[in-house]
């Protein structure tokens, strides 16, 4: 009986001081639809150049990482609300959203917006333009005389475009161009708008010490070409 | 799965079709529909355990608990269901975790919200922020089912409250006339005469339920509409061993069947139910039953 009260006493003593340990695993929040920066592969896992940097990310800074994937629609109010740490999923730095969370360095950099079009006679000045909801891209149709058609997931925005709904869809060219490549049907324009100043992680303002880690695992990816590596393996923009 | 799967490249018809429906991804969809059937067999009897705890408060004779299960029926009802799974759940956990804090940390100094952020001590998170993925899961699903049942128990709480007064005043006179106190006369003579009453009701609420399961994924749980959305979605070469144009219609036309055959077969059992509960019972039914078999 004595012991059955030890052993219960220091797996209790045991169990409190695993739980002190702040941050023990940081919890990666990712919307797993947008490649190549995040999508689900065929395995149902988290894969793309995110799920690469953010692997050696954590390495570096070594840290425990865990993948969780959220709708884009609600993943800033489920990062302040602490059900994951990090947001990464390439969300452009913006000032708007800078008010609301906190960003690390960019570690992108800023990746041209293209349309994507069925056919290339499209005055977009005057035409339906389909944007995924609360996007860089979103607001700069806004912004413009278009009329703009907003998506819940990127691919539904590209649906819209193939089945005639909309005119053009606006995104990453990084999203665009492989579809363009991959269906006949489809094609980029010329034109290219240059919002946003290039994807970096999300983290809660309360966070400071985990942006840190993650910056200077940025910074050390930045300055061994590494990260350049990554960039030109999955074709996000240029190089640093 | 099968052998013949390492290079799907090669494939075609039927052998290319069997490698594709038994990827990963597929057999997350197919995990997805036990989550919904386990949703649904969880959230069933819990909503009309608070679907009964609410008609009971509600036509209670203390007037305190009177007013509670009342004000529970109104607002539950009054909500929109979306609003209330959006705001509900956040609230919940942060409820939730907000106790926890007070209990576990009472030396915390900082204030938990800060700006937008809602910061609880480590040891308050529910779960733990280093706990497995699993149990994460498995907690967004327990809010999940206390959400549905908070919800449709406020439906089934105004349907149980109207089956109540619908048996005959006098049977429970009767009852009196026994001697049997209000408890006895409740529990012997009100509730197994109820049900009948109840049922068309709970019918229409179970088949709501069961069309209301996609909400599930509001509440971060990845239920088959999502899978259908991410699987039926045009999937390019470079990402995929099975690039395929948009095949969205085919996942939810999927979805539709199962869906309609999952009601029918509650209509049968439905059916089936209240032929046996109107079973000498004094309704037309019971009457119509009573001859058929004299």
């Amino acid at each position: 009986m004595k012991n059955l009260i030890l052993t219960t006493a220091a797996l209790a003593v045991a169990g409190s001081m695993a739980l002190a340990d702040a941050h023990s695993v940081v919890r990666l929040g990712t919307e797993g639809a947008y490649p190549p920066y995040n999508f689900l592969n065929d395995d149902g896992e988290v894969d793309g150049f995110e799920r690469a940097l953010g692997d050696e990310l954590c390495l570096r800074a070594e840290l425990t990482c865990e993948w969780v994937t959220n709708e884009w629609d609600s993943i800033i109010p489920n990062l302040v609300s602490g059900n994951y740490d990090v947001i990464i999923a390439g969300m452009s730095i913006t000032d708007e959203r800078d008010e609301v969370i906190d960003f690390s360095d960019n570690y992108t950099q800023p990746d041209p917006s293209a349309y994507l079009v069925t056919s290339e006679d499209v005055d977009l000045a005057n035409a339906v333009i389909a944007a995924q909801t609360g996007t860089i891209q979103a607001a700069f149709v806004a912004g413009t005389g278009a009329t703009l058609l907003e998506f819940a997931t990127p691919d539904e925005s590209v649906a819209a475009v193939k089945s005639g709904e909309a005119d053009a869809v606006l995104a990453d060219k990084a999203f665009l161009a492989p579809i363009a490549e991959s269906d006949a049907e489809v094609m980029l324009l010329e034109q290219e708008e240059l919002i946003g100043g290039g994807v970096g992680l999300g983290l809660r303002e309360s966070d400071g010490e985990l942006r840190d880690k993650f910056n200077a695992a940025i910074a050390s990816m930045k300055a061994d070409g590494s990260l350049n590596a990554l960039i030109a393996e999955w074709g996000v923009g240029e190089q640093f | 799965m099968f052998s013949y799967c390492t290079d799907p490249a090669t494939l075609e018809g039927f052998q290319w079709l069997s490698c594709y429906l038994t990827t990963g991804k597929h057999m997350s969809m197919y995990y997805a529909f036990g989550t919904v059937l386990l949703l649904l067999a969880i959230t069933a009897p819990t909503a009309l355990a608070f679907g009964f705890a609410g008609a009971s408060a509600a036509r209670s004779t203390v007037a305190p608990l009177r007013w509670i299960g009342k004000t529970y029926i109104a607002i539950v009802r009054g909500i929109p269901d979306i609003a209330f799974f959006l705001f509900f759940v956040i609230a919940l956990d942060q409820a939730f975790e907000y106790i926890r804090h007070r209990i576990k940390c009472p030396d915390w100094t900082e204030p938990v919200r800060q700006g937008n952020d809602f910061v609880v001590c480590t040891a308050a998170k529910l779960p733990l922020g280093n706990a497995p993925q699993w149990v994460h899961e498995t907690y967004g699903f327990m809010l999940a089912v206390l959400t549905f049942a908070i919800v449709f128990g406020a439906f089934a709480a105004n349907v149980l409250f109207g089956a109540m007064r619908a048996v005959p005043k006098g049977q429970l006179e009767t009852a009196e006339a026994y001697g049997m106190s209000r408890r006895q006369t409740f529990w012997r003579v009100l509730v197994p005469q109820m049900w009948v009453y109840a049922l068309p009701g709970l019918s229409n609420l179970w088949m709501v339920l069961i069309k209301a399961t996609p909400l599930l994924f509001l509440l971060g749980v990845e239920d088959i509409v999502y899978w259908a959305r991410e699987l039926g979605g045009a999937k390019q070469p470079q990402f995929t061993d099975y690039p395929h144009p948009d095949w969205r219609m085919w996942y939810f036309g999927a979805l539709l069947i199962f869906y309609l055959c999952f009601t029918k077969v509650s209509e049968v059992v439905l059916d089936r139910i209240m032929a046996k509960l109107t079973h000498g019972q004094a309704t037309t039914a019971g009457e119509r039953q009573r001859k058929a078999a004299a």
